[in-house]
């Protein structure tokens, strides 16, 4: 018999629905597994342990007789420290923000609140959101569940810990350059970044504007279609929230029985890189190899700028962020220096004090290259990459419904490992990048394990399309034995 | 793309950041090998290529420009470093009385 907490959210959502489990015990459950689990994964920066039972007990006395517009009724979850809170600390794992309370909620937590999740505290990242490895931090250093040695990836870290560690049921993360889907991979969970435009921005504490989209981390890809179903849809407060209607993800997961009339491509320029792990190459073959037997046609396709695309990204992200980032200046919110001299003084002491190392390189950088005189040789040119990036997936795309391909070259590595060589770090996100710079939807799902580490596969699709990926998501991790896993904790 | 140290302050003042001393010339370096990998992308073709600064696959929507209230002001000024009550307090900007 399993514990509450090692159900899936669909699981014990049904479990609360059908009355054998109240909002109260499941909640009660997870908190113990925090407690038990977090002096080691230290996965939380934030917790609301007294007000979730609270909520939790409210909602048991005050259940509704129709849940039908309540689809996370009871179900614990958390959230990414990007995301506003209301009430609660909300600070991008940033000393400059370290005493900061959001006074309104993101629009994906609104959207969480009204569908009657009961939020358990805020996940440990990397500094705004800029790493691979949670440890770029301003408060911890989270470890991966797995094995305590190594990092959960990043820079959603904290979400993917939490997941695979069983604390929540689903954790809400973002994804700029695969930060939901390379910390999925890592923990051996399911996460997925959605076409840019599906998931509004409100709220989500900004880092590189063009590329951020926020997304669930799950144990199961059903999950992941329930929690998107959730936080999906047009939103006047983000200007470019798409007007697209949001389909029925569970029916569209559920439209077929196998992956017959599916054609799955797999960019060469992946699986041949020099980097690539023996044991992820492995768990990609498997994957390939599951997908044929559920009828699923396999064929080659090409991605000819993919080695342009840590370049590109890097250039853009940096300058998003040096613009989005000059709003932390000591004057309105977040961390003021101790006695200015004068308003110049405040910003530059502030911001020095305030932000860690890797924030100050990305900042720099996306100065320079916005600068008058650098402008056109690397702004505007990784623009004109980004187009011929994703002009290649659109190619790729016409030929086939969705490709197939490692999330990262390696699995989890050691904490401390890289973390003096930035452009080292850079190169780790070469296989989840060229999705962001592209706009369009990436699901990773676990795919076993090299070593004691697991090991995730992504499946890239055209835009609008992750209900298809959802489908191909849930067979293949059927076939695979990797669905609901979590770590031997 | 190398970096010397004045370049490397001027963009310093740019971003508002001042490293301490004891790192300037690593974080000098790292930004220097970063901005000679960049330097990669003068391989590709690009002539014609229109820039792709945003992904969005729709034109944005605009809607009436009407101010919404949804913080009090009591709720925005709660977070600030120093207020009056009323404003955001910084240091002297004019000199004078």
């Amino acid at each position: 018999m399993s514990e509450l907490f090692e159900l899936s959210l669909c699981e014990v959502r049904d479990l609360i629905r059908s009355g054998n489990a109240g909002a109260e015990d499941v909640t009660r459950a997870c908190l113990g597994r925090i407690e038990a689990t977090e002096p080691s994964v230290r996965a939380l920066l934030a917790r609301r342990d007294e007000d979730a039972l609270e909520e939790a007990r409210r909602m048991d006395r005050e259940r509704p007789a129709d849940l039908s517009d309540k689809p996370l009724w009871g179900v614990p979850v958390t959230v990414k420290d990007v995301l506003a809170l209301k009430g609660m600390p909300t600070t991008a794992a940033s000393k400059i923000l370290e005493n900061f309370l959001s006074p309104y909620d993101a629009l994906v937590v609104e959207r969480l609140k009204r569908a009657g999740a009961v939020i358990l505290g805020k996940n440990n990242m990397d500094e705004f959101a800029m790493g691979s490895t949670t440890e770029h931090y301003a408060f911890q250093v989270t470890t991966n569940p797995w094995d305590a040695s190594c990092v959960p990836g990043g820079s959603s870290g904290g979400s993917a810990a939490s997941v695979a560690a069983c604390q929540c049921f689903a954790s809400l993360g973002s994804d700029t350059g695969g930060s939901i889907r390379q910390p999925a991979s890592l923990c051996g969970c399911v996460g997925i970044k959605p076409t840019y435009g599906r998931v509004s921005r409100y709220g989500l504490l900004a880092y590189a504007s063009s590329f951020d989209q926020v997304g669930p981390l799950t144990r199961t890809v059903e999950d992941a279609a329930l929690v998107l179903q959730v936080i999906a849809g047009h939103d006047e407060r983000d200007s470019t929230s798409s007007p697209v209607p949001v389909p029925d993800y569970l029916a569209a997961m559920r439209g077929a029985d196998d992956l017959s009339g599916i054609t799955i491509g797999l960019p060469r320029e992946f699986f041949g890189h020099e980097g690539l792990d023996q044991g992820v190459a492995d768990a990609c073959s498997r994957a390939v190899d599951a997908a044929r037997s559920l009828g699923a046609s396999v064929v080659d396709v090409s991605l000819p700028h993919t080695e342009y695309s840590i370049a590109s990204y890097y250039i853009l992200a940096a300058a998003e962020a040096s613009s989005n980032l000059a709003r932390y200046d000591g004057v309105r919110y977040g961390h003021r220096t101790a006695d200015p001299v004068n308003l110049e003084d405040m910003y530059t002491r502030s911001r020095t004090e305030g932000f860690g190392p890797e924030v100050q390189r990305r900042i720099l950088l996306g100065s320079y290259v916005l600068s008058a005189g650098y402008y056109d040789a690397y702004y505007r040119k990784a623009a004109q990459v980004r187009r011929l990036i994703r002009q290649d997936y659109l190619d790729a795309l016409a030929s086939c419904d969705m490709l197939l391909a490692p999330v990262s070259p390696v699995p989890a590595w050691r904490i401390g490992h890289m973390s003096d060589d930035p452009l080292r770090m850079y190169f780790m996100d070469i296989f989840t990048l060229s999705l962001n710079l592209a706009g369009l939807p990436g699901l990773s799902i676990p795919a076993g394990m090299s070593g004691n580490l697991p090991v995730g596969i992504q499946l890239m699709g055209r835009a609008f399309d992750e209900g298809r990926l959802f489908l191909a998501g849930d067979k293949l991790t059927r076939a695979l034995g990797t669905c609901n896993q979590h770590a031997p904790l | 793309m190398s970096l010397d140290k004045n370049d490397f302050l001027h963009l310093c003042r740019l971003s508002r950041l001042a490293p301490d001393d004891s790192v300037q010339e690593e974080m000098a370096q790292q930004c220097s090998r970063i901005l000679a990998y960049m330097d990669k992308l003068a391989e590709v073709d690009t002539s014609g290529v229109e820039p792709l600064y945003s992904p969005v696959f729709h034109d944005c929507a605009f809607r009436e420009d009407v101010a919404v209230r949804r913080c009090s002001r009591a709720d925005i000024l709660a977070g600030a470093p120093a207020t009056d009550g009323s404003f955001f307090i910084v240091p002297r900007i004019v000199e004078g009385k």
